[in-house]
């Protein structure tokens, strides 16, 4: 059978561009805990997913060369086999084990990229406030008050807790070097725990197809040292104009904008939907979370409290 | 509203569209006056209920919207092929990115399923027709309504634009105000109505109607899978109304279900079409697995390897396939205990595929395996959906997954997966059944080259995603910088969907061939290896399938008649009772799309006169008195003796 000739050659090349491009593909190329794991989540996965495919194309060739129909076996009557219980039972098993395996791997995984990076517990994280609107994102500094729009900047090797929500369609909220995506929504926070360990500028982008302007909605995300860090916030304290509310409201409604920078944030006029103010929570695994669950529960959601927080003030 | 809100303006290619479609209808319209064939088209056709002929026209009206999607999907790949592509604005390719999804999956993937089954089923269970035909041909032409009004869309009114799965808030009148998501919503219930009758009718047709002897573990396996997609659908479209009736809803008056505001939730929709559209997904692909494993088994002339353990790996993937939707929204941050257990049921699913792939591998052993074409897309479906499949374990790590969501790796998986899983199956069992409904086989040549076709340039369109999605492109973007590197791969894969289309041309070229050319057999069997009771009857089948009703005694019983030298249809022919044909469920259809058409504007006087004439009906339905009709044994003997089968 010729099939296998081209597969093969896709399964070849497939390995080779693995090895080969691993250094250059984004998702491979980590630049902090948190894509670290991921990566290796990744890369652990593919390797065992490999072994499966190899058993599976060995036992393929083979069956396919040897019972092909040719001239030597014209009359040749194959058996009626009903099955083998043996056989059967291992074909099961085996998958067992190995999904057994990589749910260990997951959820282990799974919970370390959910919390504060493995080294990092100990430091107080920088929170930002991670919003979209139609095609811009805005990142607001509580502690700092200071406010950025379609860019963001970093200290490096430290805890970086992005608070995530949205004034209009779900938006997802990925930087590929620094870790995986996470939606951003207009009725609850969600937050995202980032480690840069390496300074530079890294690509950030909405993953989450959320209209027109959808594909050009990118962000940058600069790590510095800590002292470059401090030297742009005074700087930007110095130098910004404050972030009024009209100015915001502005800002809003224009669908795409460059970059800007302010000397203040809009969480005073317009906080994010948490705590009094969220509809429902569902903070991942996170310590304050804790405190606010009364207030946060959203089985026995209040709709007085849900009037008082406008989100519609998005076209 | 403006004429110019009506009709979809200011693209060449729409107008280009709309002459087409004009030019194209009058045509049609002018070929049947001329041939004076609106009579036969009327009786043979538009009123059957004849399970045969409702698939054939199932499949074709499928062929119809592959091409449609299809089209899209050339477009989207040449947009994509080179960085700040001006060909599309974003509007256009939102439109379409969305159209494609809904057709390919609804509207052309179901239907294509749904029409072999109805053609193969009857016949695999020695019955003579469905449970309830009237009933089955209302599904069909709800199905084609709904296919209709959607595809309108694109010339009047203006396409959905929010993705087929049409996330809110986007999705709702404040940030989609055209009419198009109102098509989205409208189309999808009215098809989804008659799916929904489908499956019904098929759980009864295979529970009742079960030649004598047959038990359910004797059954072929093409008709386990139908019986167990059919309870899929019966517990999964439920949702689908639900949920679609909430946008209407939320759309059309006023509703706050899925809003920013007033306490409506967008992960309500999220999770409402998952718990529907995970089910789904293993409603295009179970039937596909049935298919597979009747060709599988015929081309290397051995029963199915482990047939218990197959039906056991289908049922178990059927209750799976409904636990396990939060994992199309891993990234909306139900933290790492849901999570981890969503990963767990998904990744469970490797399990029972797994014993599948291994049977079917193990069905080859010590057969003698003939490369026909059916058998060939069989062959290529193991290699590559297995890359689909296991690259879906890898997307069920929730860890993982956080990188791959929503970017082009996961296009690549799900490509992966439907199109050797569904797009090859349904063309390898259209190949395989073709006799059966027109008494000829397509040409084996042409069938080659489109396979050949078909199956490498899929590689090379869909190869080279997996690689970009890790490479940080999202899906969805109608555009990409040149910094950004992803030109050299999207232009490797527009070559591949290029090549691709010339595989299904050939294809279509190759249906048009052989319908000039190739021979006529009329041979109950030509493949020469037919086990399951639909190759003991005539190419074509004749309206009542079975002169007499076959007496099964075991499983493969037409191959144990044909080897035991057993005879399978024993007694003499009686007089056969056949339903009526009736114009009830074309009409309803009609009158189903207009209130669609006329819902979808919010023309409500229109509307409420269209819902009545509906209830008019259904209530004419309830008093009429049609016993059908008996076809005569002389007309049976007659037909036999013109099909060229043994007599009596």
């Amino acid at each position: 059978m010729k099939k296998r000739g081209p597969l093969l050659l896709f399964f070849i090349s497939l390995i080779m561009l693995l090895s080969g491009c691993s250094s250059k593909l984004l998702v491979l190329d980590p630049k902090g805990p948190v894509a670290k794991t991921q990566s290796s989540t990744i890369i652990f996965s593919m390797i065992v997913m490999a072994v499966v495919l190899l058993v599976v194309y060995v036992m393929y060739i083979y069956m396919l060369t040897k019972y092909r129909a040719t001239k030597a076996n014209e009359g040749y009557e194959p058996p009626h086999i009903e099955g083998s219980k043996w056989l059967e039972l291992i074909w099961t098993i085996i998958p067992i084990i190995i999904v057994v395996i990589l749910s260990v791997v997951t959820v282990r995984t799974t919970n370390a990229v959910e919390k504060v990076p493995a080294g990092y517990e100990d430091q107080k994280p920088l929170v930002i406030y991670a919003s979209s609107s139609d095609w811009k994102w805005h990142f607001s500094y509580p502690e700092e008050n200071i406010e950025t729009v379609n860019y963001v900047n970093i200290p490096t090797n430290r805890p970086v807790e992005f608070r995530l929500y949205a004034f209009g369609p779900i938006t997802s909220f990925w930087v590929p070097q620094l870790g995986g995506q996470k939606y951003a929504m207009s009725d609850m926070v969600n937050k995202l725990n980032l480690v840069a360990e390496h300074e530079g500028s890294f690509f950030g982008r909405n993953s989450n197809f959320s209209g027109k302007g959808f594909a050009h909605m990118e962000f940058e995300v600069l790590a510095q040292s800590p002292a470059d860090y401090t030297k742009w916030v005074d700087d930007v304290k110095k130098t910004a104009s404050k972030l009024t509310e009209d100015e915001f409201n502005k800002l809003l409604d224009t669908p795409v904008v460059g970059r800007k920078t302010y000397s203040s944030t809009h969480l005073e006029f317009r906080p994010a939907p948490e705590g009094a103010n969220g509809g429902h929570h569902h903070g991942g695994g996170d310590a304050d979370a804790k405190d606010n669950t009364g207030s946060m529960d959203h089985s026995n959601m209040n709709m007085d409290d849900m009037e008082s927080m406008d989100h519609s003030q998005h076209e | 509203m403006k004429l110019d809100e009506f009709f979809v303006t200011g693209e060449p290619m729409i107008y280009a569209a709309m002459v087409s479609i004009v030019v194209a209808s009058l045509a049609i319209l002018i070929g049947l006056t001329y041939f004076k064939k609106w009579g036969y088209l009327w009786r043979e056709w538009l009123t059957t209920v004849d399970h045969k002929r409702i698939g054939v026209m199932y499949i074709i009206a499928a062929l119809l919207m592959l091409f449609r999607g299809g089209v899209d999907a050339l477009l989207m790949r040449a947009q994509l092929a080179v960085p700040e592509n001006g060909l599309l604005d974003a509007q256009h390719y939102n439109e379409i990115f969305t159209t494609h999804g809904v057709i390919m999956i609804l509207f052309m993937a179901m239907p294509f399923i749904i029409g072999l089954m109805n053609i193969v089923v009857p016949l695999q269970i020695g019955a003579r027709d469905v449970a309830f035909p009237r009933l089955n041909a209302v599904s069909f032409w709800l199905f084609f309504a709904g296919a209709m009004l959607f595809n309108l869309s694109f010339v009047i009114g203006g396409s959905p634009d929010a993705g087929w799965t049409a996330y809110f808030p986007l999705a709702s009148l404040e940030l989609s105000p055209t009419v198009g998501n109102n098509f989205y919503s409208i189309a999808l219930q009215i098809a989804g109505i008659g799916t929904l009758l489908t499956g019904v009718n098929f759980i009864v047709t295979i529970l009742k109607m079960r030649a004598p002897g047959m038990k359910l573990m004797q059954m072929p396996m093409f008709t386990w899978s139908i019986l167990i997609t059919s309870v899929i659908i019966l517990f999964a479209f439920p949702v689908l109304t639900v949920a679609l009736a909430l946008m209407m809803f939320d759309r059309m008056f006023g509703g706050q279900f899925f809003t920013m505001a007033n306490g409506g939730m967008d992960m309500l929709w999220a999770n409402l079409f998952w718990v529907w559209g995970h089910p789904e997904v293993y409603i295009v692909i179970l039937p596909a697995f049935g298919i597979y494993s009747e060709i599988i088994s015929t081309f290397s002339k051995k029963n199915l390897y482990g047939y218990k353990s197959m039906v056991a790996s289908m049922v178990v993937i059927s209750l799976l396939s409904f636990v396990v939707w939060a994992h199309h929204f891993y990234t909306m941050g139900h933290g790492a205990m849901v999570n981890g257990v969503f990963s767990i049921t998904t990744m469970a699913i490797a399990v029972p595929t797994g014993v599948k792939i291994f049977n079917w591998l193990f069905t080859l052993q010590k057969g003698r395996i003939s490369f026909t074409t059916p058998m060939l897309y069989t062959l290529a479906f193991i290699p590559i959906f297995t890359i689909g499949g296991v690259t879906g374990v890898m997307l069920a790590m929730a860890s993982a997954d956080y990188q791959y969501h929503n970017t082009m790796f996961l296009v690549a998986h799900f490509h992966y997966v439907l199109i050797p899983g569904t797009v090859f199956a349904v063309i390898a069992g259209f190949h395989y059944w073709f006799p059966k409904m027109f008494g000829f086989r397509l040409n084996e040549r042409l069938g080659k080259l489109a396979f050949w076709l078909i199956a490498i340039f899929f590689n090379v369109t869909f190869l080279p995603l997996f690689f970009l999605g890790l490479n940080g492109m999202s899906r969805r973007m109608y555009t990409y910088s040149a910094g950004s590197g992803f030109g050299p791969l999207n232009m490797i894969a527009s070559i591949g969907a290029v090549g691709l289309a010339l595989g299904f041309v050939v294809l279509c070229y190759n249906i048009y061939w052989s319908f000039r050319y190739a021979p006529r057999e009329n041979a109950s069997d030509p493949w020469g290896g037919g086990r399951t009771l639909e190759w003991a009857t005539h190419s074509p089948v004749p309206e009542y399938n079975f002169a007499r009703t076959p007496n099964v005694k075991g499983m493969d019983a037409y191959w144990h008649s044909k080897k035991e030298n057993q005879p399978l249809f024993e007694g003499k022919i009686e007089p056969i009772h056949m339903p009526n044909n009736s114009g009830q469920p074309f009409i309803l259809g009609v009158i189903f799309f207009f209130l669609g058409f006329f819902l979808i504007f919010s023309w409500w006087i229109p509307s409420i006169i269209a819902g009545i004439a509906v209830i008019i009906m259904l209530a004419a339905r309830t008093f009429e008195r049609d016993h059908g009709r008996h076809i005569p044994v002389k007309e049976i003997i007659e037909t036999e003796k013109k099909l060229g089968g043994e007599l009596v």
